[in-house]
């Protein structure tokens, strides 16, 4: 240990999760005729469906549904959780995962009965708090992002970066304007590509330059009259701020093109700066990742939507605005669909117990809370970066923002100890690892998204961890060891080529294998 | 500091000293100072005390009028109010499914992974169909991910979408389809069923047809299906889960795919969301499915366990390529969904499908005796039927409101030229009693009067 730094006070902790046996599916526990299911007393005389349904479509066996005790589902569901890692239990640093402390209160928030017990279809008379709600929210994310106007709709950053993108196709097609190409880095985050395939564009690579950051150059030869506009996400994957943002956003808008922000790194410039300001156009955000919503397992999350005045026009509908005031002056709520909106994007509204979640956050933490969870967030990914840097230097030797990339190369060439063994030895150590081998321009990547929420010995403890890690990784026992990583898990490595070539996905799949 | 942020003002010091800086400032000089914001330029409200956030948050619930037992719902047009029993709510709200990421690492989430296995294997024993995905977002998106599907499997683009899909659903499915370029042609209703254009010379690739459809009915399908199967058309059906307890499956039906919205499965209405979009499709489509798909495989020590699978059709790996771009799904409402499918069991989603059934079939009886009253349609129906009613559904919603119900969902927008436009939506759970049909017939019989 070279690097001196003095060791916090006070101890951090990881809990292990529950190993041992394997669980039982539900089905297994099924004994004909047992049911948890009651129902209340309605007087309503039952029918038998054939008086009017023909037995075309009627089924002649019954659905097959597990026949458990509540008292029995109860303990299987049970112990699943108990195999099961989560934020609540300990650090997560994935990157690009934002896994940040889901403050209680808002859990608190969204099962208030005013807000959980209401039909999505129920008239505005009946729903003006929800709608005021969303109004709120838009105005508090429009001015984070530094937009004019937002949506609510989306339900995921995927779902989000899709509206933007036909946002863009509708601006563009409304001036007949005919646009090829979205421009995306090499580094962008998998879900950026796919969704420009979806929009009806086709995406264009532009490298990465040796800082780690979009390579002007490349981009100059790229932009073009047939350029739609540019995906980017600033901080970057990398964790890099693209420092030449201004020049880029002149470049794009110079030839006619927009700029979309992929926001699932906002964590990193609450209150700092904001997407509008950079140059960009539209916005989306994850409110599961920097808003603290619980991520669910992987979901239901948020994917919101803001864009500049002059796409306002265009979002999607039907929105909530105010429609009017009433006796006393106070706004009253409706639902509008803007005049070039290119349509509905959810069943209803979206995932609205998320905006309770959401909300709650910011009005927790008010403006200059904001900025003080970006700053804490970036200072411990930096501390951490240095802290690791002997044994897992970073890709790019520079400060970063909120997450940061390292790489296990060197210590893959000193020992074959790969990426994936360092995240599976973590696990061992009773931490999430971070996210390996995204993005796919660093090699053998381990990218760490501290968040602010992890304290300084949480920190350190993590970087025990990596620093065991990589004294393993020089005896030849302890590199077997970490191959075989992780044994006082759940489970221990999986066998996923098994799970592919054979594949059961259902349990009655699994009863016809023969692999069984 | 303030918050869930842990740091005392000694550590940051002490951070600070390590990194050799001397203010978190520094850490942000990357950034071009043409466009940093000042330290309280944000025009938020200033932060507050949780309680006070929980008292905000109350006052502006309040605004809403919610059910209960002063305001009950005969609103359906999928969402649902059904009975949630307390062991459901208990399960689905623990913080280790709640507080998870995405399961990246299956030795620490095999909790995830198993319940996900165990509602793909109940999905498909609803749908009857070999392969259920990990779940999508609602059930708008799962028929958008349907019809990517089946597009790219058959001959053309060409879509045909009855007019008896959810009218959401099939904006949803409009406004993406200005991105996938897919052509979507709706198929007009006419009395309850869709007047399906066989005769036409273009035939489509795809053909969706609701099962029952928005309106709680039940098209006659045999000729429809049998024309799709003659002509290499594929058949995306979007059902009602709840119905499937007595109904024959859209696999059994001859579906290539089968969509359907969660809700009714322990969902609470919230307002519309987060609810599940169940996916389901053969097996010979598995490589084309969207989303996560988890698989059961064995761990170095040979145990069961289970990770997710068949991962080069996703985003991450496939990119632009990829058979979908859905990253985060509803993951935690599909377990919600598996643990209500597990907890009804096989005799109590029968018995919730009859005492829907049975619940709609009464009030439809009171119903059509009133004088101003019509069923819209004499086809069978299951759960939820449409009514013409000789005042403007709109203007009865509103008065029901009064009244302490919720009566309907007027049936408007996407209908417009159609024989339906006008009618109101009326459905039945299992949730209301003899008694509150009753008073909600006698008080509708009154206002229209
Ligand atoms: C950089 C980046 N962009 C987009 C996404 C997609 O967001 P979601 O998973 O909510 O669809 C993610 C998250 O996985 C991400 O990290």
């Amino acid at each position: 240990m070279t690097l001196k730094h003095k060791k916090p006070g006070g101890k951090a902790s990881s809990a292990p999760l529950m190993g041992g046996k394997e669980e039982s599916t539900i089905f297994e526990f099924s004994s004909p005729g047992r049911s948890s299911a009651t129902f209340r007393e309605t007087e309503i005389p039952p029918r038998n469906p054939s008086q009017t349904i023909p037995s075309y479509y009627l089924r002649d066996s019954q659905l097959e549904f597990p026949e458990v005790s509540e008292r029995d589902l109860v303990a299987h569901f049970t112990r699943l959780t108990h195999r099961q890692f989560s934020v609540d239990l300990g650090a997560y640093p994935l990157g690009s995962c934002t896994m940040k402390y889901n403050p209680k209160l808002a859990d608190a928030g969204s099962v208030i009965p005013q807000f959980a017990n209401i039909h999505p279809l129920q008239p505005v008379s009946t729903i003006q708090g929800w709608l005021e709600l969303m109004v709120t929210l838009e105005n508090y994310f429009t001015e984070i992002t530094g937009m004019a106007a937002a949506t609510l709709q989306p339900a995921a950053g995927a779902q989000g970066e899709l509206t933007g993108l036909l946002i863009m196709k509708a601006f563009h097609e409304h001036n007949k304007d005919e646009r090829k190409n979205i421009i995306i880095p090499d580094s962008a985050h998998g879900t950026n590509p796919a969704s420009v395939t979806l929009s009806g564009y086709t995406p264009i690579t532009v490298k990465s330059n040796s800082r780690g950051l979009v390579d002007i150059d490349a981009l100059k030869q790229l932009v073009d009259k047939d350029t739609a506009g540019i995906m980017l996400t600033n901080p970057n994957t990398i964790g890099l701020f693209e420092e030449e943002i201004v020049e880029i956003a002149k470049m794009v808008h110079d030839v006619g093109g927009l700029l979309y922000y992929d926001g699932a790194n906002l964590n990193a410039i609450m209150g700092i700066v904001r997407p509008g300001d950079m140059g960009f156009d539209i916005v989306h955000s994850n409110l599961h990742k920097t808003f603290a919503t619980p991520h669910g397992g992987g979901g239901p999350g948020s994917g919101p939507v803001a864009v500049s005045a002059r796409l306002a026009e265009f979002l999607p509908g039907p929105r909530p605005t105010i429609t009017g005031r009433d006796g006393t002056g106070n706004p009253v709520y409706g639902m509008e669909t803007p005049a070039k909106s290119i349509g509905r994007i959810h069943s209803f509204h979206g995932n609205a117990m998320v905006f309770v979640r959401a909300l709650a956050y910011m009005m927790y933490y008010g403006g200059k809370g904001l900025r003080e969870v970006s700053e804490i967030a970036v200072l411990n990914a930096n501390w951490l970066k240095k802290r690791l840097s002997e044994n897992f230097p970073a890709a790019h030797d520079r400060v970063c923002m909120h997450e940061f990339v390292c790489t296990a190369a060197k210590l893959k060439k000193d020992s074959t100890v790969r990426a994936l063994d360092v995240a599976k030895g973590l696990l061992e150590e009773g931490f999430h690892s971070p996210t390996v081998y995204f993005p796919l321009v660093v090699e053998e990547a381990l990218m760490f998204e501290p968040t602010e929420t992890e304290s300084l010995q949480t920190l350190e403890s993590i970087a025990s961890a990596m620093d065991k890690i990589a004294e393993m990784a020089k005896t030849a026992e302890g590199r077997g060891e970490l191959k075989s990583a992780p044994k006082v898990t759940p489970i221990s490595r999986l066998d996923e080529a098994r799970a592919a070539r054979n594949l059961i996905s259902t349990y009655d799949a699994s009863l016809a294998s023969t692999d069984n | 500091m303030s918050g869930f942020i842990p740091h005392t003002p000694n550590e940051v010091a002490e951070m600070l000293t390590f990194l050799g800086i001397e203010s978190v400032d520094q850490l942000f000089e990357t950034i071009p100072s043409a466009i940093r914001l000042s330290r309280d330029s944000l025009k938020l409200p200033d932060s507050k005390s949780e309680f006070d956030v929980l008292e905000e948050l109350e006052t502006l619930a309040a605004k809403n009028r919610a059910l209960g037992p002063d305001f009950i719902s005969f609103a359906g047009g999928g969402a649902y109010d059904h009975d949630i029993a307390s062991a459901i709510k208990s399960l689905s709200t623990r913080s280790e499914f709640l507080t998870a990421y995405t399961p990246y690492q299956p030795e620490v989430a095999q909790g995830v992974l198993q319940a996900l296995f165990e509602y793909q294997s109940l999905v498909s024993r609803l749908s009857g169909l070999e392969i259920s995905n990990a779940s999508l977002y609602d059930g708008a998106s799962a028929l958008v991910e349907a019809i990517n599907l089946t597009v790219a499997q058959s001959k053309n683009g060409l879509v045909w979408i009855s007019q008896g899909i959810n009218p959401a659903y099939r904006q949803v499915v409009n406004t993406f389809a200005n991105g996938t370029g897919h052509s979507i042609q709706e198929i007009p209703i006419r009395n309850g069923s869709t007047s399906w254009p066989v005769e036409n010379p273009t035939l489509p690739g795809t053909i969706v047809i609701g099962y029952p459809n928005y309106l709680g009915l039940l098209e006659p399908m045999e000729q429809i299906i049998s024309f799709a199967q003659a002509n290499d058309i594929k058949l995306i059906f979007a059902y009602d889960p709840v119905s499937m307890a007595l109904l024959r499956s859209p696999g059994e039906l001859g579906a290539d795919v089968a969509i359907a919205e969660g809700q009714s499965f322990g969902v609470g209405l919230n307002f519309g969301g987060p609810y599940v979009g169940l996916f389901s499709t053969r097996e010979k489509y598995v490589r084309h499915l969207p989303g996560r798909l988890v698989g059961e495989t064995v761990d170095s020590a040979g145990q069961t366990g289970y990770v997710t699978t068949l991962r080069t059709r996703e985003q991450d790996i496939r990119r632009e390529k990829a058979s979908s771009n859905v990253c985060t799904n509803q993951t935690l409402i599909a377990i919600t969904t598996a643990i209500s499918m597990s907890w009804l069991g096989k005799s109590g989603i029968q018995e919730l499908a009859n005492r829907c059934y049975s619940g709609a079939e009464y009030l439809k009886d009171l119903l059509v005796r009133i004088d101003g009253v019509e069923l819209y349609s004499s086809l069978p129906s299951v759960r939820e039927f449409a009514v013409k009613t000789k005042m403007s559904s709109e203007l009865l919603v509103d008065r029901m409101i009064e009244e302490g119900f919720l009566a309907g969902v007027p049936i408007l927008e996407g209908f417009e030229s159609s024989d339906v436009y006008g009618s109101l939506l009326v459905t039945v759970t299992e949730k209301r009693t003899r008694a509150q049909i009753d008073h909600y017939a006698s008080t509708l019989e009154r206002i229209i009067r």
